[in-house]
């Protein structure tokens, strides 16, 4: 909703000979406050994680004698730093967290996809009974927590005996993120211009025929920007992993049960690995939100409803 | 065209999507076709799914559990599509009309059934019965929730999370974007990069990077390695327990919310900045307003309403806050919010009946917000 709103004021926007952009990009003295300020916000939100990777790469025994900001005394040391921390990680149930974490992720972002691609071709352009209502419903249930699935799906799962299963957490993801995929694809398909269907109908091409071979590659930009919502949503996800997995098969726990439970710990011992954990966890989710940046803005600014 | 309203069954819709002859068909026959059309896809997923016995067994290779999965996941889905619409092109063609979009649409709304609108009205149930689910015990846990001082500090606190955080996240993120934009390109989009980098982490990251900030040792136990301490040592305090400080720790985990949202408002309101016609303010400027007026009087005014789309965002997000909580604090020391209350309630207490009450107490308050978004979203379809 709010893409429309932007686009719509972009476009009405008149053009400018000069833009202030231009103006913009020679250096000035008169705006070192504004420079100053950047900086020191950007200062201010780095430094909880600068902290967390420095800790990362110190000795066990050093992260626990004296605080991060200590290495700056001798930043060049290199018996102060190590790789020591992530293989020990790595070994001590990390890594399968990580497979873990990978085997819940692909699956739960791929199924949601297809099933609203089809869904979504329907709602844009075909005709059929309660159509509109049942996508208000889609509407709807943007906004509905997940919290109230929780009770009666892990009961459910439970009585099938399929709970700590990774199907199950598949589905049960694919159904939370179903709304916000039905929406975002069905307004992108929605606005493509009529007369490519009508002339594709006219070649004699079915329905099927036009999803496949016309609307699903121009929607390509779209279904990037959920694709790159859902990972980072179903990767970072805690609560879901938590009750359909962790709880009752520890074995398949995933990155976000695992680390939970090493912050929770608050021991010592749990305090050297944590940096290192934490980072192993994030590496995905930041190489992901580097390379799609783009997409993720997009699947943001268009779905900034979501519940 | 019609104004769509929310049982538009019969009114054949000038313009587009175009129905076909049959596609209002009301006949049992087809209406029966229409729920089998979209029974079946589900339905062989879940029964692939959970009859394979080796995607349920953790020692088998999850290289091959995945691979497993996206073939079946996309390309068995894909097939089951296809498939389906065969079958539907081997009917008479006015049934085929109208069976056709059922096979799209319905396997998507089959699973939304599943996974949200029947657990929301069996929570809804459940949160009238007992602990065990099975008395029915009409709204005394409702009651419960209200009075009993444990549920009302978690209320209370999810009351102030909800204040606080989009708030400060929409400010904060409005004076990063207007500043941002005052930057030379290239560090406008370095800078931008940066704030909205914590969008990235899961909240149990976040909440690992600022458990090195909160961190507290007693005295005689060692050098403070946390950054809080460390400073407030460093100006000749005592060393404090940041999380256990009654009413503050609150405020010490809202700092991790806010840390990872601000990045978002920023973004979102950024463009919505960009998109402010130049003109209006430069006629601001000659009309004698300064900089600041021009922000409040025109910048601000105009981006109003996506001010309130972020501002609401946030808002549902800060509500069902579970992660930061549960992770730092356990919800102790009076840090307890409704959807961390809700899963200790269900899962160390075993008590399903309260459980399901604050899952209700949670979906009531963004119901408003949802009716909203429907309204809205049935103008633009009269609009179109």
């Amino acid at each position: 909703m709010t893409a429309t709103t932007t686009e719509r004021e972009t476009a009405g926007r008149p053009l400018k000979t000069v833009s202030p952009k231009d103006k913009r990009d020679s250096f000035s003295l008169s705006r070192v406050p504004v420079y100053l300020a950047c900086a020191f916000i950007a200062l201010l939100w780095l430094i909880p994680a600068l902290g967390l990777l420095i800790s990362s790469f110190r000795q066990e025994g050093t992260i626990r004698a004296s605080g991060w900001w200590t290495v700056f005394g001798n930043l060049f040391d290199a018996g102060a730093w190590t790789l020591q921390n992530y293989t020990s990680v790595m070994s001590g149930g990390f890594g399968n967290a990580f497979a873990n974490s990978l085997a819940v992720t692909i699956p739960a972002v791929a199924i949601p996809i297809t099933v609203a691609a089809f869904a979504a071709y329907a709602f844009a352009w075909m005709d059929f009974p309660a159509r509109n209502f049942m996508f208000a419903v889609v509407v709807g249930l943007m906004v509905v927590p997940l919290q109230m699935a929780l009770i009666p799906i892990l009961r459910l799962y439970t009585d099938l005996d399929i709970s700590g299963t990774f199907p199950g957490v598949w589905l049960a993801h694919a159904g939370f993120g179903l709304p916000l995929a039905v929406y975002l694809l069905r307004n992108y398909m929605g606005s493509l211009p009529s007369s490519l269907i009508e002339s594709a109908e006219i070649d004699g091409a079915d329905h099927f025929k036009i999803f496949t071979r016309l609307i699903l590659p121009l929607s390509t930009p779209v279904l990037a920007a959920f694709a790159t919502l859902q990972f980072l949503w179903v990767w970072n996800d805690y609560l879901v992993a938590l009750v359909f997995l962790g709880v009752a098969n520890p074995a398949n726990s995933v990155l976000t049960v695992e680390l939970a439970s090493l912050v929770g710990q608050r021991g010592e011992g749990a305090l050297s690995l944590l940096p290192a954990a934490a980072f192993i966890s994030m590496i995905l989710p930041l190489v992901v939100f580097f390379a799609l940046q783009k997409y993720f803005v997009r699947g943001l600014t268009a779905g900034s409803v979501k519940g | 065209m019609s104004t769509p309203t929310l049982n538009q069954d019969d009114e054949v819709e000038v313009g587009r999507p175009h129905g076909q002859p049959g596609s209002h068909d009301h006949s049992p026959q087809v209406w029966l076709l229409r729920l089998l059309s979209a029974l079946i896809v589900p339905a062989v997923l879940v029964i692939f799914f959970f009859t394979f016995e080796f995607l349920q067994d953790p020692s088998t290779n999850k290289v091959l559990q995945i691979l497993v999965a996206i073939l079946v996941g996309v390309g068995g889905v894909w097939l089951l599509y296809w498939a389906m619409d065969r079958l539907v092109n081997s009917l008479p063609e006015r049934a085929g009309a109208g069976v056709r979009p059922f096979v799209f649409a319905g396997p998507a709304m089959i699973l939304l059934g599943f996974y949200l609108i029947y657990p929301t009205i069996d929570t809804i149930i459940t949160s009238l019965r007992d602990a065990d689910g099975e008395a029915f015990v009409g709204l005394a846990n409702y009651q419960l929730i209200f009075t009993e001082s444990t549920y009302l500090i978690s209320l209370r606190n999810s009351f102030i999370w909800a204040v606080v955080v989009p708030i400060v996240c929409v400010a904060a993120g409005l004076a990063v974007a207007t500043l941002a934009d005052l930057l030379p390109k290239r560090s406008e989009q370095f800078f931008k990069s940066l704030i909205f980098l914590p969008m990235a982490v899961s909240f149990v990251g976040a909440s690992a990077v600022f458990f090195f900030i909160y961190s507290f040792r007693p005295e005689g136990f060692g050098e403070q390695i946390g950054l809080l301490n460390a400073i407030w040592v460093g100006l000749g305090n005592q060393a404090v327990d940041w999380l256990r400080v009654p009413l503050w720790n609150n405020l010490f985990l809202m700092v991790i919310l806010i840390w990872t949202q601000t990045g978002f408002a920023m973004i979102i309101l950024s463009a919505a900045i960009k998109g402010v016609p130049d003109d209006l303010l430069e006629a601001a400027r000659i009309d004698g307003a300064n900089e600041w007026q021009a922000f409040r009087r025109v910048t601000v005014p105009t981006i109003a309403s996506t001010i309130v789309v972020v501002w609401t965002t946030i808002l549902i997000t800060t509500w069902k806050v579970y992660d930061i909580v549960a992770v730092m604090t356990g919800g102790r020391d009076g840090t307890s919010v409704v959807a961390e209350r809700m899963v200790t309630e269900f899962f160390d207490f075993e008590n399903n009946g309260v459980g399901a009450a604050l899952a209700v107490v949670l979906l009531i308050v963004v119901t408003p917000i949802l009716v909203v978004n429907i309204k809205r979203f049935q103008q633009q379809e009269a609009l179109r």
